[in-house]
């Protein structure tokens, strides 16, 4: 399995409001609702762990969900967050000054997360 | 209901200042004729209190950050602080008039993760335009900068604030909007000065030109709909409460003043004296303003058009009580309904003046 890293984009707002995150990104003007798994997977997008490594200790030790499930799952919410520009996902460690605003499309609907533009 | 429903719901809920206007500066280098600002720079905060003061507002939950002035850019520092602001994730709009918007600041406010910028434009006839900014050349330069924000992929505003000087060229603006790429605004309201100041007052657009504004499927979309009759009053407006002001918004100057809005000058407390939730949370002023429910104001709250009015309690603050009628909000729904509102009524008046006495009222 090539491993996956994950980094939050540079070009979004977000804050959370009592314990859920909101996102927007500055790219389409798309709100997003983070629920509690995603935000999960949002606040440890540090560039540097590996997305198997925050699905196991994060995921797996907090929810009754099999490795392979959550992984699954997991992998099709960063790709479609990439899709928005929201994060950034690489095969490599990713550096905090590596996020291009303009390199990205907007597209597929988020699992995970509920979105309005 | 949309998430930006359920965010405001939930702000309110928790008593979160979802939304702040931090104006930077008062300085600008348009001199407009209606404009309420006092442009003498009187103390300004400096870089690290604003620094200062956005720690603050992230830290109290401020997620929509609007930085605007005067011309926020007379500041040097501007870009300082909309790096600073953007480090702090908070979503930020800018208010400018794009005269000193060139490609690489262009460029630098898309890299930034500017959400959007909102510019001023009054006419697409340069005479108006410049006649109404006092600052020749103006909108060849605005337009140039609009054209570098929307060639670096920004989503750009044009606001276009309707008075007596340019008041046939909304169209033209809109028209300029769509080929530009811009999103397209009208505002058909002046602003006594922040001192009270009534003179600029006389720029408002006359009634019977508002009456053209409001019947311009252009402008209102669907006009039928637009100028209906209100419909019946009932218990959720009556509960309801005016508008965000002081809610899960407010206003901050470059002074460190505090505001429930731009539009409402009334002194909450100053955040350089104050921790910003200090004032947000315990201000006498704030909690008066968030008082005011619809079943409460004076006046209003037996007027036909409580649930569809636009009252602005700024503008009822400037003519002399928050809880009483906006006479400019008064003359707007008359003129987009015919109905008389019950401020008018309790004027004694059913029908507006003569255009050219304007529908002023004394402050």
């Amino acid at each position: 399995m090539n491993e996956k890293y994950i980094a939050r984009s540079s070009a979004v707002a977000s804050r959370v409001l009592d314990g859920e995150i909101v996102i927007m990104s500055a790219l389409d003007s798309t709100l997003f609702s983070l629920s509690e798994v995603a935000t999960i997977i949002w606040q440890a997008a540090d560039g540097r762990t590996p997305l198997s490594e925050i699905v196991q200790r994060r995921i797996c030790a907090e929810f009754d969900v099999t490795p392979e499930a959550a992984y699954r799952d997991a992998e099709a919410f960063v790709e479609d967050l990439a899709c928005h520009g929201i994060l950034r996902v690489a095969n490599r460690p990713i550096s905090d000054d590596e996020f291009d605003v303009a390199g990205v499309t907007a597209g597929a609907s988020v699992p995970g997360a509920a979105s309005k533009t | 209901m949309s998430l930006m429903q359920e965010l405001n719901r939930k702000a309110l809920r928790l008593g979160v200042p979802l939304s702040v206007h931090l104006d930077v500066t008062y300085r600008c280098n348009e001199h407009c004729e209606h404009c309420y600002l006092d442009h003498d720079d009187h103390g300004e905060m400096t870089t690290a209190e604003i620094r200062g003061l956005l720690g603050e507002l992230a830290d109290a939950g401020v997620f929509f950050l609007t930085l605007s002035g005067g011309e926020p850019l007379m500041r040097r520092d501007c870009f300082e602080i909309i790096e600073y602001a953007r480090s702090l994730r908070f979503n930020v709009k800018l208010k400018t008039n794009a005269v000193l918007i060139r490609e690489k600041e262009a460029r630098r406010l898309r890299a930034l993760g500017v959400e959007q910028v909102q510019i001023s434009v009054y006419s697409h006839r340069p005479e108006v335009h410049d006649g109404i900014t006092k600052l020749p050349g103006s909108l060849n330069r605005t337009l140039a900068g609009i054209g570098f924000l929307r060639a670096a992929g920004l989503k750009v505003t044009l606001a276009n604030v309707l008075m007596r000087s340019n008041s046939r060229d909304s169209n033209g603006v809109q028209t300029l909007a769509a080929g530009l790429g811009a999103h397209y605004t009208l505002d058909p309201t002046i602003t006594p000065m922040m001192d009270g100041g009534t003179s600029v007052l006389r720029l408002r657009l006359p009634a019977s030109e508002l009456g053209e504004v409001f019947r311009n499927p252009n402008l209102v979309g669907d006009v039928e709909s637009f100028c209906a009759p209100p419909a019946p009053v009932d218990d959720d407006v009556r509960e309801g409460l005016p508008c965000s002001a002081g809610h899960t918004a407010c206003y901050v100057s470059p002074y460190g003043d505090l505001y429930p809005c731009v539009q409402f000058p009334l002194p909450c407390g100053n955040v350089r004296r104050q921790k910003f939730l200090d004032i947000w949370r315990n201000s006498p002023q704030l909690a008066e303003v968030r008082s005011l429910h619809g079943k409460d104001l004076t006046t209003c709250s037996s007027c036909t058009h409580l649930g569809s009015c636009t009252r602005c309690p700024g503008l009822a603050y400037m003519e002399g009580n928050m809880r009483g009628p906006s006479s400019a909000d008064c003359e707007k729904s008359f003129v987009r309904t015919g109905i008389p509102s019950a401020g008018m009524l309790a004027r004694g008046r059913t029908t507006l003046p003569a255009p050219g006495l304007v529908q002023i009222q004394p402050l």
